[in-house]
C-alpha cells in the first residue's frame, strides 16, 4: 500500500524556485532513499511532507499521506499528524535535543502532546522506547541529560522521540552524516530493524550513496530541485540512465591519478609522543587528574608521501595534529621536522613551522568573514622573517590562487561570495603560499559534496606531484583515505594500533579494530557489482 | 548539585574577605583626618588627638581592620563621625526604603519586560516587534529623572493620584507601597527596556535552534514549542541582566531618591562622602558589596537550576 505519495510537488521561497515537479512514493514497511548533493532540494522535499517549511515557502502539487493531502490541511490538523503519524529524525544529534530537559521527558513529550497517555504511562512508554532503540534501563536512566551522552546515543534518543507513538511514516534527514562509521552502521541497522518491526515507511534523505545502498528498497536521485532518476535499488545500480546519476556514482568512488613517488628521506618523524590534558580537580588539595589523549605515538612521514590517519572521534587524531603543528605543548617524546627535533617543554620554532601548513574541515568557519581573500591567503606570511611586500606580495597571492584553480581577481572578494568547494580551494591556496613541504589535511574534504570532493582530491594529487608535497591526511572516511594515501595509520584511544601500506591494510587488516572499522564502512563498489 | 552549591558558597566567602580588605585600605588611603574634620579647624591639637584615640584612629592599620570586620560580623558598624550615632541604626532606617524600592522596581521591570520581550520575539518583524523595539529604545535613551519629573507633574500635581515625594514609614504598609510606586515605576522603565531587548534577542537565538524544529516535528504548536522549549533556554542572559540590575537599583537610585525625597541608602552615602564620614561610607559600601555578592550567588545557583550543563562546572 502506498503510504506517502508526492505528486508534481513544487516549492518556492520568495522568488526562488526550490523544487520543480518532484514525484516520489513511500510504501509501508519499505525504505525510500532520496539522494542528492547540497542544494538539490532533498531536505526541502522532506520538510514538505510534514509541512515544517521555512517562513515564506509556498508549496504546490500534492503530498498525499495516508489518504489526505498535507498541503491543504490547516495547522492544528498538521500538529496532530506530526509526531503521531509522522516521526522525524534530524542530521545533528548534538543540537536536535533540548539541552535543559532530560531524555525521558523529551521522549515522553511526544506521547503527552498527543494526549495518548497520562504522565506515568508516558514515562513508561518512554522507557520502553529507549530500550527498543538500544539505550537500556541500567545505563541510561530517564533522568539523563543530552550532554551526558555521545553523538550516537543522542541520535538514538532522537529516534526514540520519533517512534514513541509508532508512527506510520518516519522521515530521516541525513541521520548518520554527523556520526562515525561504526556508529553510522549501527544507526542504519536500527532504522532498518524498526521499519521491519513496526511496518513503518521510511523516507531516508542522504548525500551518501554508500550509506543508503545497503538498506534502501527504492532510490530517488535529485539534482537542483528535480528528480533525475528513480527506481528499485537493484535496478538503479545495474542500469543507471541519467548522466548525473552516473557522475554521482563515479565521484563517490573517485580515485585520483597519483604520479608522486615518495622519497626515502623523512620530513616528519614522531617518536613516542605524549599529550596529556589536565582535567578539572576532583578534590581541593589533590593533584588534578590527567587524561592521556595521545599515548606514545611514533611514525615517520617521507618526502612526497601521503600518509593517512584514520580513527573515530575522540581517538586523539586531532590532538596529534595540533601537537605536530606546534599549537599545543607536548608532555613527552619528540617531533622532528626535516631532522630538527622538538621535545617536551619546547615550542616549535618559527623556522620549522613555516615548513608545514594545515587545511581544516569546515570551509565556512575557518575564514574570517571580514577580510578579503588576498589578506586571508597571505596570512601565513607572518611565519616568514622577510615577507614579500607590494607587487611581490600580490604576485605570490595570484600564484597561490592560480595553483588551486582560482583567479587573480578573486583576491579582491570576500569569502561569503564563494561556494564550499571554492572556499576549500582558497584554504589550500593559503596553505601553499609560503611553499611548505608538509600539508596537514584535517578532514579537509569531509564537508564537501561528492563531485566537489572528487575535484579537490584531483587537485591535491596534482599539487603533490608538481610540488613534491607531503600530506598527512586525517579522515574518518575510509574510501577517501584509500584513494589518496600511500600508507595508513589506524588510531584508537590515543595509540596507533596498525600502521602499513594502504592497500595491505585495506585488503588484510590484522588488528580487530581495523577489521571492525572496515566492516562498518559502506562499500559502494561491491554494491555496483 | 550540593557540591556545586558548596563550591559557590566557598567562593562567596572568599569574595567577601577580598572585598572587605580592598574597601578598608582604599578608604584609608584617602587623605583627610576625620577627627580634625569633626572638630573644625579651630580645635586644638590636644583635642584632636584625644578624639583620635577615642575613635581608635591612633592604632595600627591591622588592629583597626580587625576591629572593623569583627564589628561588622556582630552587626556593630561603628559610630558615625558626623552624627555620633551608631551606623547600624542609620543604615537600618535606610535599608527598609532602598531594599523594598529595588525589589519593587525589579518586580515591575520583570513584569513589563517578559511579556513584551516574548511578544516581540514571537512576532518578529511585525508591527508589534517594531513598537516594542522603538518603545524600549526610548525607554533606554530618556534619562529617568526626566520621567520622574514628568510623573510628579502629571500624577502628583495634576491628577493628585500620588503624593509628590516623601516616605511615611512602614506603619501603614499600603501608604508605604503607594509612596514607593512612582519611584519604583520610574526606576523600572529603563531597566525593563533593557531587559525586554535582552529577552527578545535571547529568545530569537533560541527559536532558531535545531531542537525547536524537533519540538515542532513532535507535534508541538508554535506557542507550545516556545513555552516548553525556548523560554527556559533563553533565561541565562536574562538572569545575568536581572542580577546586574538589582545591584544597581540598590544603591544607584540616588537621583530618584532625591527627586522623591526618599530617605534611601544612595542619598545617605552621598552625604557621608561629602562629610568625610568614612566609617559610614565603609560600612554602607561593604553592605552593598555583600548584597551584590549574595545576588551573584543566587544568580549562579539559578543558572545551574535552569541549565544542567552548568552544574558540573565549579
Amino acid at each position: 500500500m502506498t503510504l506517502l505519495e508526492i505528486n508534481a510537488l513544487t516549492l518556492r521561497i520568495g522568488a526562488a524556485e526550490i523544487l520543480h515537479d518532484v514525484s516520489l512514493a513511500v510504501e509501508a514497511g519499505r525504505i525510500t532513499a532520496v539522494i542528492g548533493e547540497s542544494g538539490s532540494g532533498k531536505s526541502m522535499t522532506a520538510y514538505c511532507v510534514n509541512q515544517l517549511l521555512p517562513r515564506g515557502a509556498v508549496a504546490g502539487g500534492q503530498v498525499v499521506f495516508d489518504g489526505q493531502d498535507m498541503l491543504v490541511l490547516d495547522e492544528p490538523a498538521l500538529c496532530q499528524i506530526r509526531g503521531r503519524d509522522i516521526g522525524m529524525v534530524f542530521q545533528e544529534p548534538l543540537s536536535a535535543l533540548n539541552p535543559v530537559q532530560t531524555i525521558g521527558a523529551q521522549v515522553a513529550e511526544t506521547v503527552l502532546i498527543h494526549r495518548a497517555a497520562k504522565k506515568p504511562e508516558a514515562m513508561r512508554i518512554a522507557r520502553e522506547t529507549l530500550n527498543r532503540v538500544g539505550l537500556p534501563e541500567g545505563e541510561f536512566p530517564l533522568n539523563r541529560y543530552p550532554h551526558e551522552l555521545s553523538g550516537g546515543q543522542r541520535q538514538r534518543v532522537v529516534i526514540a522521540m520519533a517512534i514513541a507513538l509508532r508512527p506510520k511514516l518516519l522521515i530521516a534527514d541525513e541521520p548518520t552524516t554527523a556520526l562515525d562509521v561504526t556508529t553510522q552502521a549501527q544507526i542504519m541497522a536500527l532504522l532498518k530493524r524498526l521499519v521491519v518491526e513496526d511496518g513503518m515507511g521510511l523516507l531516508l534523505i542522504s548525500h551518501d550513496l554508500g550509506v543508503v545502498a545497503g538498506v534502501a528498497d527504492h532510490i530517488v536521485i535529485m539534482q537542483t530541485g528535480r528528480v533525475v532518476e528513480q527506481g528499485a535499488t537493484a535496478d538503479i545500480f545495474k542500469h543507471m540512465q541519467h548522466p548525473y546519476t552516473k557522475a554521482l556514482f563515479k565521484a563517490s568512488s573517485h580515485v585520483p591519478e597519483r604520479a608522486a613517488r615518495p622519497a626515502d628521506t623523512p620530513i616528519l618523524e614522531v617518536r613516542d609522543l605524549i599529550r596529556d590534558y589536565t582535567l578539572p580537580r576532583t578534590s581541593l588539595l589533590g593533584a588534578a587528574p590527567k587524561f592521556r589523549a595521545v599515548s606514545g605515538v611514533s611514525f615517520t612521514l617521507s618526502k612526497g608521501e601521503s600518509l593517512g590517519l584514520v580513527g573515530e572521534s575522540g581517538c586523539g587524531k586531532s590532538t596529534l595534529t595540533r601537537a605536530i603543528l606546534g599549537l599545543e605543548a607536548i608532555q613527552g617524546g619528540s617531533i622532528s621536522i626535516n631532522g630538527v627535533a622538538v621535545t617536551a617543554g619546547h615550542a616549535v620554532p618559527r623556522a620549522l613551522r613555516r615548513n608545514m601548513q594545515v587545511v581544516f574541515q569546515d570551509p565556512y568557519g575557518s575564514f574570517n568573514p571580514r577580510h578579503k581573500v588576498s589578506r586571508l591567503v597571505a596570512e601565513p606570511f607572518h611565519l616568514l622573517d622577510d615577507p614579500p611586500k607590494g607587487a611581490a606580495r600580490q604576485a605570490a597571492i595570484t600564484h597561490a590562487l592560480e595553483a588551486v584553480g582560482m583567479q587573480a581577481a578573486d583576491s579582491d572578494k570576500y569569502i561569503h561570495e564563494f561556494s564550499g568547494g571554492q572556499r576549500q580551494r582558497i584554504a589550500i591556496a593559503r596553505a601553499l603560499i609560503i611553499k611548505p613541504e608538509l600539508i596537514i589535511l584535517d578532514e579537509a574534504v569531509s564537508a564537501l559534496d561528492v563531485s566537489i570532493r572528487a575535484q579537490i582530491l584531483d587537485l591535491l594529487a596534482e599539487l603533490q606531484s608538481r610540488l613534491g608535497l607531503s600530506y598527512l591526511f586525517i579522515s574518518h572516511d575510509l574510501g577517501v583515505v584509500r584513494a589518496i594515501t600511500d600508507r595508513v595509520l589506524v588510531m584508537k584511544a590515543g595509540q596507533i594500533v596498525e600502521n602499513g601500506k594502504t592497500e595491505d591494510i585495506f585488503n588484510n587488516p590484522t588488528h580487530p579494530y581495523t577489521q571492525a572499522l572496515l566492516a562498518a564502512a559502506p562499500k559502494l563498489e561491491e554494491m555496483i557489482k | 548539585m550540593l557540591r556545586f552549591i558548596l563550591k559557590r558558597l566557598l567562593s562567596l566567602g572568599l569574595s567577601l574577605i577580598a572585598a572587605s580588605v580592598v574597601i578598608f585600605f582604599a578608604i584609608e588611603i584617602i587623605p583627610g583626618d576625620p577627627a580634625r574634620l569633626m572638630l573644625g579647624i579651630n580645635a586644638t591639637q590636644d583635642a584632636v588627638d584625644a578624639l583620635r584615640s577615642q575613635m581608635g584612629l591612633d592604632q595600627g592599620l591591622l588592629p583597626r581592620y580587625w576591629l572593623w570586620v569583627s564589628g561588622l560580623v556582630q552587626g556593630d558598624f561603628g559610630i558615625s563621625y558626623t552624627y555620633r550615632v551608631p551606623v547600624a541604626e542609620m543604615v537600618q532606617g535606610r535599608v527598609w526604603v532602598s531594599l523594598p524600592l529595588a525589589l519593587y522596581a525589579l518586580g515591575l521591570s520583570t513584569l513589563i519586560a517578559f511579556p513584551i520581550g516574548i511578544l516581540a520575539a514571537s512576532r518578529r518583524g511585525t508591527w508589534a516587534d517594531w513598537l516594542v523595539m522603538g518603545g524600549t529604545q526610548l525607554g533606554i535613551a530618556i534619562p529617568n529623572f526626566w520621567f520622574a519629573m514628568l510623573a510628579v507633574s502629571l500624577l502628583a500635581i495634576k491628577y493628585r493620584l500620588f503624593s509628590a515625594g516623601g516616605f511615611p514609614g512602614w506603619e501603614d504598609p499600603f501608604l508605604a507601597i503607594k509612596a514607593l510606586t512612582m519611584p519604583a515605576f520610574v526606576l523600572a522603565l529603563p531597566q525593563a527596556s533593557i531587559l525586554a531587548r535582552v529577552m527578545r534577542s535571547a529568545l530569537l537565538d533560541t527559536l532558531s535552534e535545531d531542537f525547536m524544529r524537533t519540538a515542532r516535528a513532535k507535534g508541538r504548536t508554535v506557542r507550545g514549542a516556545l513555552v516548553h522549549h525556548a523560554l527556559r533556554n533563553a533565561m541565562i542572559p536574562v538572569l545575568t541582566i536581572l542580577g546586574l540590575q538589582f545591584s544597581f537599583l540598590l544603591a544607584g537610585a540616588i537621583i530618584i531618591e532625591k527627586i522623591f525625597f526618599l530617605p534611601g541608602l544612595g542619598s545617605m552615602i552621598f552625604t557621608a562622602i561629602t562629610q568625610r564620614d568614612l566609617i559610614v561610607v565603609e560600612s554602607v559600601v561593604m553592605l552593598l558589596v555583600f548584597a551584590v555578592i549574595i545576588v551573584t550567588f543566587i544568580v549562579d545557583i539559578t543558572y545551574a537550576l535552569v541549565d544542567p550543563r552548568l552544574r558540573r562546572r565549579p
